[in-house]
């Protein structure tokens, strides 16, 4: 009996007198070793950036950023970038807000079916679906890409695709934290049809999600190439690339101006996303 | 058999509604449609050239072609870029949201880290293979850096033009994605187990070894693979930077869409099939280790 009892006690001396020891130790070894890691990563990502900004400021008196701030070009293809994503936008939302609503609402059993759908475009690479965009709808009975019309329909169909995974996740966990079930009960007894209780009740509740799903789309379409690349349209990115292989200076700035796109686009969806917990910011269509 | 609450709910509601047929399904109609025509039938169609001959009898020899010299190599270099920087990648960047959620930086940090690396893990492309030209490049401010203290990095065959340069570019949007998935896992790494740990004398590699890299290790595989298909689809930053100087299979398939470079048609259908299977196969994959991931992230 008393044997035990003082064994317990040589034990807890032991840990008493390890505990300290580990306490003391770690922390500094582990802090060091991270403010390390910290300033090499900071280092490789913010060196491209400067490398860029010098590269821009090595045509005299900021000519570089006189000159593309200039050109038409710049400003036209902006445009039509922003044009064609906020269109994406609209069409995702039209296309995913109803589906999501009404998959979760009646069909809960087609959950998984339609997830997976929305999952298909990081299966099928942009570059494969411009692909077979091309092969079916440059020849009859489906001939889009004859007019130019017809290749800004394809393009914007193209986007919408693409954005199916990240606008389907984030309207889909809005919908998780909202009781779809009640509020529609509530709105049918009241005597609301479907489209007011879309537009009136739905829509506001999952601004939020709707928003941020929003504005990687946005980040992702402005700065897409691959696509655009091969459906010749005048996007901001194809005209960097036309430039790069003609002007020397004016592609840093240019560059620089569409990195900060892609920021201000995840400066508001941090902003957005403040006090929550899920985070819907992974895109990758390089 | 048992039914969630919802399944119940629909059914009720079907019933006490006026139609016995399900005319539930119209509603993801225009969603379902939308998906089939421009998602579906283009890859149906390449599916079915690439099982064709040119005058369009069945065939397999497209696939069996795919084993060629040029075409092998395509793959090839797709898949060791691809695998090189998703390791790379999957080992930085689990140590870097490592040492910035549980490393002991300071909170606020953690907040920028994450806003800056959904920024850079969405910002690839051309700009992104400019940026690196414009630093490491044969008159990048490094390389000028490095020369004026007497060392030409492109003296020693180093050239931003290559598998490594393209890896080095791949890295900048591969790194953050890794930090930005792994972190759900990291946090999900309970204090109290460290605690525990310690509290029963085990040492710090003991914790390691026996605690968190077994919890951790589906979420880090599931990870690594997701990072792999992520720089497999990669077209743009490769095309900007190489001008199609290295032979990815993205690459091939695009010079394939401006000219005919393979001389076969089919045999381009077969070599973008062949990368959807490639990618199917890492999509499962993942799901598959994400869902024994989530065991830990309660």
């Amino acid at each position: 009996m008393t044997g035990s009892v003082d064994r317990l006690h040589n034990e807890l001396d032991e840990l008493t007198r390890l505990t300290p020891h580990v306490r003391r130790d770690r922390p500094t070894r582990t802090i060091i070793g991270s403010w390390f890691l910290l300033l090499i990563s900071i280092a490789y990502f913010a060196l491209p950036l400067v490398g860029t900004l010098l590269f821009s400021l090595r045509d005299p008196g900021f000519a570089a950023y006189r000159d593309t701030l200039k050109d038409p070009q710049l400003y036209k293809t902006l445009g039509y970038s922003f044009l064609i994503a906020i269109i994406t936008v609209i069409v995702s939302i039209v296309l995913l807000v109803p589906t999501a609503f009404w998959v979760r609402l009646r069909l809960p059993r087609l959950r998984p079916v339609v997830e997976f759908i929305t999952l298909l475009p990081f299966v099928i690479p942009p570059i494969v679906l411009v692909y077979g965009l091309l092969t079916t709808f440059s020849k009859p009975p489906l001939a889009l890409t004859g007019s130019s019309l017809g290749s800004d329909v394809l393009l914007v169909c193209a986007y919408v695709v693409l954005s199916f995974p990240y606008m389907y996740r984030s309207i889909d966990a809005g919908l998780r934290v909202i009781d779809i079930r009640t509020l529609t009960e509530a709105c049918q007894s009241l005597g609301a049809g479907w489209v007011t209780i879309m537009w009136r009740v739905i829509l506001p509740n999952l601004r939020v999600s709707i928003l941020s799903g929003a504005f990687l789309t946005l980040a992702v379409v402005v700065g897409e190439f691959t696509i655009a690349n091969f459906l010749a349209r005048p996007m901001f990115a194809t005209y960097l690339q036309l430039i790069s292989g003609n002007l020397a200076y004016e592609p840093a700035a240019v560059a620089l101006i569409s990195f900060g796109i892609t920021w201000a686009a995840m400066g508001v969806i941090a902003l957005l996303g403040r006090g929550r917990r899920e985070k819907i910011n992974v895109a990758g269509a390089h | 058999m048992t039914q969630s609450p919802e399944v119940l709910g629909a059914r009720i509601a079907s019933r006490s509604g006026r139609r016995r047929f399900p005319t539930n399904i119209f509603g993801i109609v225009p969603f379902v449609g939308f998906a089939i025509l421009f998602l579906v039938l283009p890859t149906i169609y390449l599916f079915v050239g690439s099982v064709q001959t040119k005058t369009g009898q069945f065939t397999l020899d497209n696939f069996a072609h795919l084993t060629r010299p040029f075409t092998a190599a395509a793959y090839g270099a797709s898949i060791e870029i691809s695998l090189v920087t998703a390791l790379v990648a999957g080992i930085l960047g689990f140590l870097l949201a490592y040492a910035v959620i549980a490393g002991g930086l300071p909170g606020p940090l953690r907040t920028g880290i994450m806003t800056f690396s959904g920024v850079a893990s969405n910002f690839a492309g051309v700009p992104l293979s400019l940026a690196f030209v414009f630093t490491i490049g044969r008159t990048g401010f490094i390389t000028v850096l490095l020369k004026s203290i007497g060392f030409d990095p492109y003296s020693t065959g180093f050239t931003i033009y290559s598998k490594i340069g393209l890896e080095l570019v791949y890295l900048y949007f591969q790194l953050p994605l890794m930090v930005l998935i792994i972190a759900p896992a990291i946090d999900g790494l309970k204090k109290e187990w460290r605690e525990a740990s310690e509290n029963l004398g085990a040492t710090s590699f003991q914790y390691w070894r026996h605690i968190a890299l077994p919890v951790l290790l589906p979420s880090l595989l599931g990870s690594v693979i997701l990072l792999f298909g992520n720089a497999f689809g990669a077209q743009a930053t490769a095309f900007a930077l190489t001008g199609g100087f290295i032979p990815l299979v993205t690459i091939v398939i695009g010079s394939q869409l401006s000219g005919d470079t393979l001389g076969d048609k089919n045999l381009g259908y077969a070599l973008a099939i062949g990368m959807v299977a490639i990618m199917a196969v890492t999509l499962v994959a993942y799901s598959w280790l994400s869902r024994r991931a989530e065991r830990w992230q309660r």
